[in-house]
């Protein structure tokens, strides 16, 4: 194997960059294969092309064929392996080209990967990385638009997380990269090249851990109820609640980041104050994540809330065809309707 | 909509120039890439240059075919490229949400679509437009997949014809239970009302799971079967090489039943080949393997951009090696068509694609309780609830503002 190779992108010129998404992941990918000969990308057309969303563009040419593989084209093949790599001391970055593809490798990720570290107490390690693109919003054929993140946060043994804007995407995957767990690492693929998302991405700063949510906006004392979101949703929540300022009505809006663990802590102090939650995703809302959180916040604020929890989701149908995708998917209009009925209630 | 040209690229200006891939060291001693040349046991009737050559083997297959059937299958290719360089064109004028051409692949389609028989099935993968096409499926049905209206609406039985996989490989295994039902029904054996099945898939598709299980399952029930793989060089970025080490007909050897290799640019090989297979398959011989030897000459969707990862040249090349040309130039100098053939057919096209752009654009958007239909076979109270809800709260903002 060839010695680690020096990038040949000169970044160390501004500790401070402006960057989409895409961007952001892509430096991410950079830094981390840097820090540590044993990152490997793998996956389909991660390589020459550098994938169909351009996130790991330019790495094979500076890091080699033996540490960007062009894989053949087979998703079980893809994470078996990487689980096999794992464990002889690599750390695999799986890219799946698009969250549909992943089902044939479910199996590994459920049987072997998930498993294997408690199989052994703990003597085999396997901290692979799948990188997912998900959610809809692109007018995509089927598969390619679903937000199946549920299924993997219901699995145990796998962490899982999701990155909303361009410094999280750049932190995030690094830290998952180093996490010796495996991660799945959702990514709302129509937000990667967005410019209006582009942020000032410090590479010297200190970095939120990984499995904690963070409060994006703040309600102040008269916040009239709680959003809590992820990935591709957050948006849609920021904007519902500058929409909902704009009428005098104040918001909280929190990221999840990690889907599991849960990081609720936050999400609790909030409805404690404004006794109202709505949970909003792209995914179904039947045996979800958005299910998950509305059992603990009963739980945990029951006597704080003034409203069921209320969610607005995808409905408990398959991913549309794509010319429907705008009723299926929540938006400004059908998060700022729960909020006006959980306040009527 | 954004159009998907969007969100699969970097913004204008903001990533690195298109460039042409590098070949590697070995490719550059091996003369280029070796994707030109189909290798000694190709099986080819009709050359690039138009000449027929016989074959003890598959002549039989063919002896049907006159000047008049030639002109048929001419007709066909000309009509369904027509129709796929239309289908490209409206994608780009933002009539598509995305296409995937075809472009370069007529002959295996429709020579292997032709040489079935109605009771015959078969499962396409998405690319499979001129199969569509001589499974009488009309181009227009096809269009609601590409525009996102929806995910396929044909008659799959009336037309023995599959709804398009997009799962790379799937197909193959639901293809495989569906020649095991053939034969477990009685329909495999010497009678005239025998039945096969026909699968397609790609050269990518081969090196997934469902693929190789779909040839064991085949291989050990004697399923009537024939697994067609084009073989068209390039799964989106990689080469075939990147699949396999040995040509892809060779791998039916280790799974006990025969493959072989047909030039897939050669529409009389393809019928021939498949006719074969599909009576092989219909005596109980089969299942068999059929690598259609191909090039995807467009890129694999609207999406994509070759420049990046292949050579022109390779285009070049099998620019000589056209489907299409070597017909016309086969019954040109046979005597077997005249220039007004080719005009009325070159017409006739324009007038197919012309429907077919006017029914695209006047398509009507699905209406929203759409959404919420045949998610199960029965009623879901859970489902009604969530449409009443969700028209009842469209209802809220007026009619059609929404």
């Amino acid at each position: 194997m060839a010695a680690p190779v020096k990038s040949t992108v000169d970044t160390a010129m501004s500790s401070v960059q402006n960057l989409t998404i895409g961007k952001a992941l892509n430096l991410g990918l950079r830094r981390a294969m840097e820090a540590d000969s044993k990152v490997i990308v793998m996956g389909e057309d991660v390589g020459k092309l550098g994938g169909v969303f351009r996130i790991t563009d330019g790495l094979q040419k500076d890091f080699g064929e033996h540490r960007v593989l062009d894989t053949p084209l087979a998703e079980s093949g893809i994470i078996g392996t990487a689980v096999g790599l794992a464990v002889r001391g690599f750390r695999p970055v799986c890219e799946i080209q698009f969250e549909g593809f992943i089902f044939p490798g479910f199996d590994q990720i459920s049987s072997q990967l998930a498993k294997l570290h408690y199989r052994t107490q703990g003597k085999v390690k396997v901290p692979v990385v799948i990188r997912v693109p998900y959610g809809g919003g692109i007018g995509a054929v089927e598969h390619h638009s679903e937000s199946p993140e549920s299924l993997f946060a219901h699995t145990p043994g796998l962490r899982v997380v999701s990155c909303s804007n361009p410094v999280d995407a750049y932190w995030m995957l690094q830290q998952a990269i180093t996490c010796d767990d495996p991660v799945l690492f959702f990514e709302p693929k129509r937000l990667y090249h967005s410019g209006a998302l582009k942020a000032a991405v410090d590479t010297t700063a200190t970095p939120e851990p990984l499995f904690a949510s963070r409060v994006l906006r703040q309600g102040g004392v008269d916040a009239a109820a709680t959003l809590v979101t992820y990935g591709p949703s957050v948006k849609v929540c920021l904007d519902a609640a500058t929409a909902a300022a704009e009428e005098g009505k104040s918001l909280e809006v929190i990221d999840l980041r990690t889907l599991s663990p849960l990081d609720l802590e936050p999400v609790f102090e909030s409805v404690r104050r404004t006794g109202r939650l709505v949970a909003v995703s792209e995914a179904s809302s039947e045996s979800s994540l958005t299910s998950e959180i509305a059992a603990r916040v009963q739980q945990e604020c029951f006597y704080s809330l003034e409203a069921p929890v209320l969610r607005v989701t995808g409905f408990d149908t398959p991913y549309p065809p794509s010319k429907l995708e705008e009723h299926f998917l929540p938006d400004l209009d059908r998060v700022l309707h729960a909020v006006d009925r959980a306040l009527a209630w | 909509m954004p159009s998907p040209e969007q969100w699969t690229r970097p913004e204008p200006g903001a990533g690195p120039a298109a460039t042409a891939a590098e070949p590697t060291p070995e490719q550059v001693i091996a003369g280029l890439r070796a994707t030109t040349e189909g290798g000694a046991e190709l099986t080819q009737l009709l050359t690039p240059e138009g000449e027929r050559i016989p074959s003890a083997m598959f002549d039989p297959y063919v002896t049907d075919v006159d000047a008049e059937a030639l002109r048929g299958l001419y007709r066909d290719m000309v009509l369904v490229r027509r129709a796929d360089r239309e289908a490209n064109a409206m994608q780009r004028q933002g009539q598509l949400g995305i296409w995937v051409p075809l472009l370069g692949q007529e002959a295996a389609q429709v020579g292997s679509g032709r040489a079935l028989q109605a009771r015959d099935m078969a499962f396409p993968s998405y690319r499979e437009h001129g199969v569509a096409y001589t499974r009488g499926v009309d181009f227009r049905e096809l269009l609601g997949i590409f525009r996102c209206t929806d995910h396929g609406g044909w008659d799959f039985q009336r037309h023995g014809f599959h709804p398009y996989t997009i799962v790379i490989g799937n197909q193959v295994l639901n293809a495989a239970g569906y020649a095991m039902g053939q034969k477990f029904e009685g329909k495999v054996g010497d009678d005239d009302n025998a039945e096969a099945t026909i699968c397609y898939f790609g050269d990518g598709a081969t090196s997934q799971g469902d693929v190789h299980e779909g040839f064991v399952w085949a291989a050990v029930y004697d399923a009537p079967l024939v697994f067609f793989c084009q073989n068209n060089q390039w799964a989106i970025s990689e080469p075939t090489e990147r699949q396999s080490r040995l040509p892809l007909y060779q791998r039916a050897r280790g799974y006990g039943f025969p493959g072989l290799r047909v030039d897939g640019n050669d529409v009389l090989g393809c019928l021939a080949v498949t006719r074969w297979a599909l009576d092989e398959c219909r005596r109980g011989n089969g299942p068999v393997l059929i690598e259609a030897f191909t090039y995807r000459m467009d890129a694999h969707t609207t999406t994509d951009d070759p420049s990046r990862y292949r050579l022109s040249d390779e285009l070049e090349v099998w620019k000589h090696k056209d489907p299409i040309e070597r017909v016309r130039v086969h019954l040109a100098r046979s005597g077997g068509a005249d220039q007004t053939f080719f005009d009325d057919v070159d017409a006739e096209a324009d007038r197919f694609a012309a429907e077919l752009r006017d029914f695209c654009f006047n398509m009507p958007d699905p209406p929203p309780e759409r959404l919420f239909e045949n998610v199960y076979s029965e009623p879901s109270p859970v489902l009604d609830a969530q449409r009443e809800e969700y028209l009842s709260y469209l209802a809220g903002f007026g009619a059609g503002e929404h």
